[in-house]
């Protein structure tokens, strides 16, 4: 059932302000269930359909854990450009296998496709990082994980706008708190999800936070993960605990694909174990 | 007198930087014992390389390893150093890659490391590894948080370090800082009236700029 009745329609939208003739083409259909449950949000929801991009150091082919790769590009740099172009060269360090295959387990029938920011050279990595960001919004995907942040100054503005661009065109950006006294982005921003850890074994308990900029916790702490050679690891980080909740939001959307990055955020508000009446939902 | 205000500048700079790397040194050490782990190392970036440096060791390879250096954007010191994320993996012997080529930098294979960037506001000077913590130990969140504050204390005694070489090599060197304080010992040197001259001259041109 869809959320929004305009979708189906083709008239134009007012897009600065609305006429009171127009008001009954943009209204929405009350499709929200009494309470909004797990079993309302994801139940029965495999991610099938769901397209998902893991922002990060590549992720190897083949892996048992991870399945099926649509696609794998990485960012490199050509003189002063940037360059986004297909990739063979799997993971460069083990960490983005392991967040594809956290994905991966949650969301097991969702697609899978990773953008290599890594390896380019640590000069102007964060410049790298922002193309791969840059090229995953053109790209429309509904999920980028992104455990990752830049502390560079000078590119907030653009990553800030980016974040935005990212959150209207329905692509949900999910992205890792960072834990140390020091200010880094784009987690910080409040279009993007940002995601700490919690000491549980659970992949399905997360709690919302009540004092945002880190809004939710996920698991993040002693986790078996996928890492390179076909293996696993234990690894602990709130770069584990993010494709927790970046695979969540695929089961989501899979099942209600028209909840908006707004919704979305709602919806998993409203399901947050700490949410009072949720702690068994 | 010219070679006494070098000198006692130098002095100055030099015993800086021994007891800046003493000092880091010092926190790797802490940050071995603390975690009960079997080595600890501070890795400094350098950017023009693109390379990560060993410059402080704590326990395993600390006679050895000060000085290697390796790719600054691959694998987990790598991972660290570009996303800013602390990161702790166990069970490493597994990643056959990883273990060859830490076979290879540093003499042996850790199980498992902590890694967090060094970051001096927007800057990332470094990586700060703890190897072989004990493995029956359970991990926890609190452990991350400790790592973090040790992170900080060796980011600012890696910038020290960092400020000291710089104010050495520009003593050293034919630069900017070089002239100046080549015109300083000048100064320094000459007679009452020419000292008062060049100060003038000086303080002129501080106006000026």
């Amino acid at each position: 059932m869809s959320l929004l009745a305009h979708e189906a329609e083709d008239e134009e939208l007012p897009a600065w302000s609305l006429p009171a003739a127009a008001s009954e083409s943009i209204r929405l259909q009350a499709a929200w269930p009494e309470r909004v449950t797990r079993d309302w949000a994801w139940g029965g929801s495999t991610g099938k359909g769901v397209r998902v991009c893991i922002l990060d150091s590549g992720v190897e082919v083949d892996h048992p854990l991870v399945g099926e790769v649509q696609r794998s590009v990485a960012v490199s740099k050509n003189g002063d450009e940037l360059e986004v172009h297909d990739d063979a060269e799997g993971d460069l360090c083990g960490h983005g296998t392991a967040c594809a295959g956290i994905v991966r387990s949650l969301a097991p029938d969702c697609e899978l496709v990773s953008v290599r920011v890594l390896g380019a050279g640590y000069t102007g990595s964060a410049a790298v990082l922002l193309r791969g960001l840059e090229w995953a919004i053109e790209q429309g995907f509904d999920v980028v994980n992104m455990s990752l942040s830049t502390t560079k100054k000078q590119y907030v503005d653009r990553l800030h706008e980016l974040a935005d661009v990212a959150y209207f065109e329905r692509t949900m950006l999910v992205a890792s708190a960072h834990n140390m006294p020091v200010e880094s982005f784009p987690w910080r921003f409040a279009s993007v999800i940002s995601v700490g850890s919690h000491e549980l074994d659970d992949p399905h308990a997360f709690f919302a936070n009540p004092s945002p900029p880190v809004e939710f916790f996920a698991r993040g702490l002693g986790l078996e993960v996928a890492w390179l050679g076909g293996g696993t690891i234990h690894a602990t980080g709130n770069s584990f605990a993010t494709p927790h909740v970046a695979g969540i939001c695929a089961l989501i959307l899979a099942k209600h694909p028209e909840l908006t990055p707004f919704h979305l955020k709602s919806v998993l508000h409203l399901t947050s174990n700490n949410v009072a009446g949720n702690v068994d939902g | 007198m010219a070679d006494d205000l070098r000198a006692a500048v130098a002095a100055g700079v030099f015993a800086a930087e021994d007891s800046y790397r003493a000092l880091l040194r010092a926190t790797v050490e802490v940050a071995r014992a603390i975690f009960h782990a079997k080595a600890a190392s501070v890795f400094l970036l350098d950017e023009a390389a693109e390379e990560l440096v060993f410059e402080a060791v704590a326990g395993e390879g600390a006679d050895s390893l000060v000085g290697r250096r390796f790719p600054a954007d691959t694998g987990v010191a790598g991972w660290v150093l570009v996303t800013r994320q602390p990161l702790v993996v166990e069970d490493l012997t597994a990643d056959t890659r990883f273990s060859r080529e830490a076979a290879e930098s540093t003499g042996f294979v850790p199980k498992g490391l902590m890694a967090v960037p060094l970051l001096a506001e927007e800057r990332v000077l470094g990586v700060l590894e703890v190897l072989d913590r004990p493995q029956q130990a359970k991990f926890t969140l609190a452990e991350i948080d400790l790592l973090g504050l040790f992170a900080n204390q060796a980011a600012i005694a890696l910038d020290l370090l960092q400020r000291a070489r710089r104010a050495k090599a520009a003593l050293q060197g034919d630069g900017e800082l070089g002239t100046l304080a080549r015109l300083a010992a000048t100064l320094e040197d000459g007679d009452e009236e020419r000292r008062a001259a060049g100060l003038e001259l000086l303080a002129a041109l501080e106006r000026l700029v």
